[in-house]
Formats: structure tokens, C-alpha cells, sequence
């Protein structure tokens, strides 16, 4: 190489996209984390209020409240990460100041690994953030009998998350095509896969379709982790998250192989 | 002389318009090479092919010899590229902006050269600033910084004094000469003919998307030397029309071959009566040689035409 080149090495770039994309949201931190997880104790307080007594779950081995927490840090994770992903892109496209991450020898495998991983942990922040405090309702939640099954499905949920979101700010040429994405794929896919109730609970037909929504295994997954109990087996609900997660990946994959929407 | 920048009939069409038609282009190691043309010529769709930023059609684009798509990486590091648009990332300082452009490539730990960056381009107080509070010339100088952060031995700024203020372009322009110098190749694209006139060795000019001159500027001065005559005139007589290469208020500016074409200019105004209340003689400029080559070397081309390629 020429002497001006100074010595940089093959694939030693994408670290600093994931230190840009982690200071962004730290520096932000009262709207990316404090907000969500404000989001999230309205909920529960709301929801737990006027459904207590009311709602029986695994055939009353599990009081609503506690049902409802693990369906929370499961929803906040992925609303974040996808917000996470999304957003940065799209604001750099809009702004222009995607070229920044263009110009330089960064492959689709590290702009990948850098957007995703920074998505995930904003996911994970967040998600952290309403455990510990819902733990004040619930301190006995802390005790998880399989806290590796939720870890699992955290971080699969969040990066499944995250890629999506990926993908969303590629396409998107536009807020509000962005907020389009958000509001008629990822809320109703959330708020209908059983954060707020078990799928038992509901009729035969919408039992049916809640099982081919794959936020549905995420959630009932994590849940395992907290109760030992769940609507599905979580080796079945980890395998179809994890089929979801690499099916993702290699689309995102293709889509930053082929520069599309990026490089013109 | 190795290649700086080669482009081999690079051809890129986007819609019904053809922004790249068969680019062929060479600049070597070292030089200080102008880019030349009208908006819409091509001259930025061609930077963004050699950046990676556009994929062309056909043709093939090389940095220092690497294939700027199967040899991507090697290309994009020998590069450094200053964007056009007044861009910028809110969220950092223009420390953290420069030391984040830096860990892209790979670089780690070198304030060093960050603050001597900063000290060649007057930010060395503005370190800490957040980039939202910095003035455009200030924004623009940061992007300067972003792309020399790598060391790339070829540098391509795209009309980079665009809203710089005077003084500015002068400190810009000396911290270029002395990358230069150094031994950078430097490609330039600016609006300002005198710019490229005053810095660059070799000169292209793009017209829709084609190489239409490319000589060093002394052969492009050579090739049209002549003479400017500067004329205020409430018209032109019959016949000298097509001369005018353009109107400035009152003002006709009529390209001339040589002193001796002045008499027989000033006997048509004089059979025509028509009363000469200004006139100014000047030697042929890059711009003059702009005008002629964009308007087609056959001269035939209106004034109306002329305004088109003059326009911002």
C-alpha cells in the first residue's frame, strides 16, 4: 500500500459503528431508556389494576401482575431495539450522513454486526430497566427458575429486533414510512402476541392465528424463564425464534450486500 | 507514473437520464487534477463511482489499482472523499466526529494527527464544540478533516469552497496545496473557474456525463487563446451575435482571436451607428475556455445557451 496509508487493519472498523451507535442512544439516554421504561410502569400499573382479579393465567399458578411483568421487559426489548436500528438509519439517510459510514471500507457483515449489536443492547438496557423497576412490585420474580431460557430469548428477540429495524431504515426513504412500518408491523405484532394475556384465554380462531406470529414464541419463551410454564414448550418456541432470527439475518444480509437504497 | 484514479468507460443511467455516458479517465499519482462542468454534468455521480457510492452500469473505476467494487477495501482507504452537502452527524463534537471517522478504518489512538488536522483548519478551538453549533464554513471544514482522518493518498473534494468565506478558502486552499506538496494526489470539482485556474494542473470538463476536454490548463489556455472584449452596447450589430459568450447587465463579453479582430468589431458598430459607452479589453481566461468548450467549439451555440451552463 502507499505510505500515506496508515496501518489499519481488515475488519477492525466495525467496533466504532457500535460505539457510535451505543453513544447515540447514551447520549439521549432520558428518551431511549427513562421514557420506555416509564412506557412500561404505566402499563403495569393500568393493566394489573383493572385485571388482577379478574384475569386467571396456567389455571391460577400465576397472579396477573406477575404474568404481565416478563410480558412488558419482553415487549420494551423489542420496541427498542427495532426503534434503535430504525432510526439511526433513517435519520443518517435523511441528514446525508450515511456517507460517513459508506465511504469507508466497512463489509455488509460488519455494518450488519454493528447496527444489530447496538440495537440489542439498547434493547437489553431498556429491557433491564423495567425488570428492576417492576421488581418493586414483584421482588419474587427475581428468583427465575431458568434465567438462561430468558437470556436466550432476550437476546434472539432483541436482534431479531434490531435486524428487522435494520432493514425497516434501509427501505424507508421517510419518517413516516418508518412510522408506518413501526405502527401497522411491529405494535400489532407485539400487542397480539400475549404480552397481555395467555393465548388460552383466547377464542380457538385467534389461538390459531396468535401461533403464526413469531413475537408470540418470543414472549411465551422469555415467560418460561420467569414461571417455568408456558403455552408451548420453549425448546419449540426457541427453535422458531432462532429459524426467524438467521432467516433475518441473511435477508439483511443480501439487502446491504447488494447496496440497495444506499448505494445508488 | 502509477494511476491515482482511472475510470474505463464508466456508463451509469439513472431513469431517462444518461448521468455518465462512457467516462474515460485517468489522473496520476500526484496530481492536482480539475473536474470541470455544468450542474448535471456528472461530475459528482463520477466521485460517487469512484467512492463506491454509486455502482456503475459498464465501465470500470480503480483506486491506486484496486477495483473500487472486488477490491473495495484497499480503494475505499486510498480514498478520502469531501462530500458535496454541508453534512454532519448531531450528535457528536467535532473531536468525537473525527476520532469515530478514524475508528472506521480501523485506526485507533491517534489524537495526534487529529489535532494537527484540527490546527491546519483553524478548529482547534471548536474541538469540543458539538457539530450543531458550528457555522457552515466550520462544518465544512470538519468534513475536510473527516476525509484526510484515514491518510488517504488520493483526495477528492467536491466543490468544497461552496459558502466558504474568502479568508477560509485561502487557508483551505493552502493546507491542500501543502497535502499536495506532500505528495496526495487531489482531484477538484468547483464552480469557481479562477479556483481551478489558480490550483490545478491538468483539467477535465464533463458535459452530460462525457469527457469533453481533457489538457493540462496551459494547453487549454493555448488552444483558445484570444481575447475577451467587454462591451456596453444597447445592442450588437448583425454578424458579431454569435460571438458573445455572455450579457452581464449592460455588458456583452465577445470572444476575439486576436487584437486585430477588434477593428473590424468596432467598423460593424460603427456602420450600425451604434454608440459604444464602455469597452474593456481582458486575455483569455479558464473561464472564457469554459464557455467556449460548453457552448461547442463551433461557436454557434446563443447566448441563451451560454446562461444555461453559467446558472448555479
Amino acid at each position: 500500500m502507499n505510505r500515506f496509508v496508515a496501518e489499519s487493519r481488515v475488519g477492525a472498523g466495525w467496533p466504532t459503528l457500535l460505539y457510535k451507535e451505543l453513544l447515540r442512544f447514551w447520549k439521549v439516554s432520558f428518551q431511549t431508556i427513562a421514557a420506555p421504561v416509564l412506557t412500561s410502569l404505566l402499563y403495569l400499573l393500568i393493566f394489573s389494576h383493572v385485571l388482577e382479579s379478574r384475569v386467571s393465567i396456567y389455571g391460577g399458578q400465576v397472579r396477573y401482575t406477575a404474568f404481565l411483568i416478563p410480558g412488558l421487559v419482553m415487549m420494551s426489548m423489542l420496541q427498542n431495539s427495532f426503534a434503535n436500528s430504525s432510526s439511526s438509519i433513517i435519520q443518517s439517510k435523511v441528514t446525508g450522513n450515511m456517507i460517513f459510514v459508506l465511504l469507508p471500507p466497512l463489509s455488509p457483515i460488519e455494518l450488519f454486526a454493528a447496527y444489530v449489536l447496538g440495537a440489542m443492547a439498547r434493547g437489553l438496557v431498556v429491557g433491564l430497566g423495567v425488570f428492576a423497576v417492576t421488581l418493586l412490585f414483584h421482588p419474587d420474580l427475581f428468583a427465575m427458575p431458568h434465567p438462561l431460557w430468558a437470556l436466550s430469548f432476550a437476546l434472539l428477540g432483541s436482534a431479531i429486533l434490531g435486524t428487522l429495524g435494520l432493514i425497516a431504515g434501509i427501505w424507508a426513504d421517510k419518517f413516516d414510512q418508518l412510522a408506518a412500518f413501526q405502527n401497522f408491523i411491529i405494535v400489532p405484532l407485539t400487542f397480539l402476541s400475549g404480552v397481555f394475556y395467555s393465548i388460552h384465554s383466547l377464542p380457538e380462531f385467534w389461538q390459531r392465528l396468535s401461533h403464526v406470529n413469531p413475537f408470540f414464541y418470543m414472549i411465551d419463551g422469555f415467560r418460561y424463564g420467569f414461571f417455568g410454564l408456558s403455552d408451548v414448550p420453549p425448546s419449540l418456541s426457541l427453535a422458531i425464534v432462532a429459524m426467524c432470527a438467521l432467516a433475518l439475518g441473511l435477508i439483511a444480509l443480501g439487502v446491504l450486500e447488494r447496496g440497495w437504497k444506499l448505494r445508488h | 507514473m502509477r494511476a491515482a484514479v482511472e475510470a474505463l468507460r464508466v456508463a451509469r443511467r439513472f431513469g431517462r437520464v444518461q448521468a455518465l455516458d462512457g467516462v474515460d479517465l485517468t489522473v496520476h499519482e500526484g496530481e492536482f487534477f480539475g473536474l470541470l462542468g455544468p450542474n448535471g454534468a456528472g461530475k459528482t455521480t463520477l466521485i460517487s463511482v469512484f467512492a463506491g457510492l454509486v455502482i456503475a452500469d459498464s465501465g470500470t473505476a480503480r483506486i491506486l489499482g484496486h477495483d473500487v467494487l472486488s477490491d473495495y477495501r484497499a480503494a475505499r482507504r486510498a480514498l478520502g472523499v469531501v462530500p458535496q452537502e454541508l453534512v454532519f452527524d448531531p450528535f457528536f463534537t467535532v473531536r468525537e466526529t473525527l476520532r469515530i471517522q478514524a475508528g472506521y478504518f480501523g485506526l485507533r489512538k491517534i489524537d495526534a494527527w487529529i489535532d494537527e488536522i484540527l490546527a491546519h483548519l483553524d478548529l482547534t478551538g471548536k474541538a469540543d464544540a458539538n457539530m450543531r453549533s458550528l457555522s457552515g464554513g466550520m462544518k465544512r471544514r470538519v468534513l475536510v478533516g473527516q476525509a484526510l482522518v484515514h491518510k488517504p493518498p488520493v483526495i477528492v473534494l467536491d466543490e468544497p469552497t461552496a459558502g466558504v468565506d474568502v479568508e477560509l478558502r485561502q487557508s483551505l486552499w493552502a493546507f491542500i496545496r501543502k497535502l499536495n506538496a506532500d505528495g496526495h494526489t487531489i482531484i477538484l470539482t468547483t464552480h469557481y473557474l479562477e479556483e481551478a485556474e489558480a490550483l490545478c494542473g491538468r483539467i477535465a470538463m464533463l458535459k452530460a456525463g462525457r469527457v469533453v476536454a481533457l489538457d493540462t490548463k496551459q494547453n487549454l489556455l493555448s488552444r483558445f487563446a484570444g481575447l475577451t472584449a467587454r462591451l456596453v452596447v444597447d445592442r450588437i450589430p448583425s454578424g458579431w451575435q454569435a460571438r458573445v459568450l455572455r450579457r452581464e447587465g449592460p455588458a456583452f463579453f465577445i470572444g476575439l482571436d486576436r487584437h486585430a479582430d477588434l477593428e473590424p468589431l468596432l467598423a460593424a458598430l460603427r456602420v450600425e451607428g451604434i454608440e459604444i459607452r464602455d469597452l474593456a479589453l481582458a486575455e483569455t481566461d479558464l473561464e472564457q475556455v469554459f464557455l467556449r468548450i460548453m457552448r461547442g467549439t463551433s461557436g454557434h451555440a446563443d447566448s441563451a445557451d451560454v446562461d444555461a451552463v453559467r446558472a448555479p
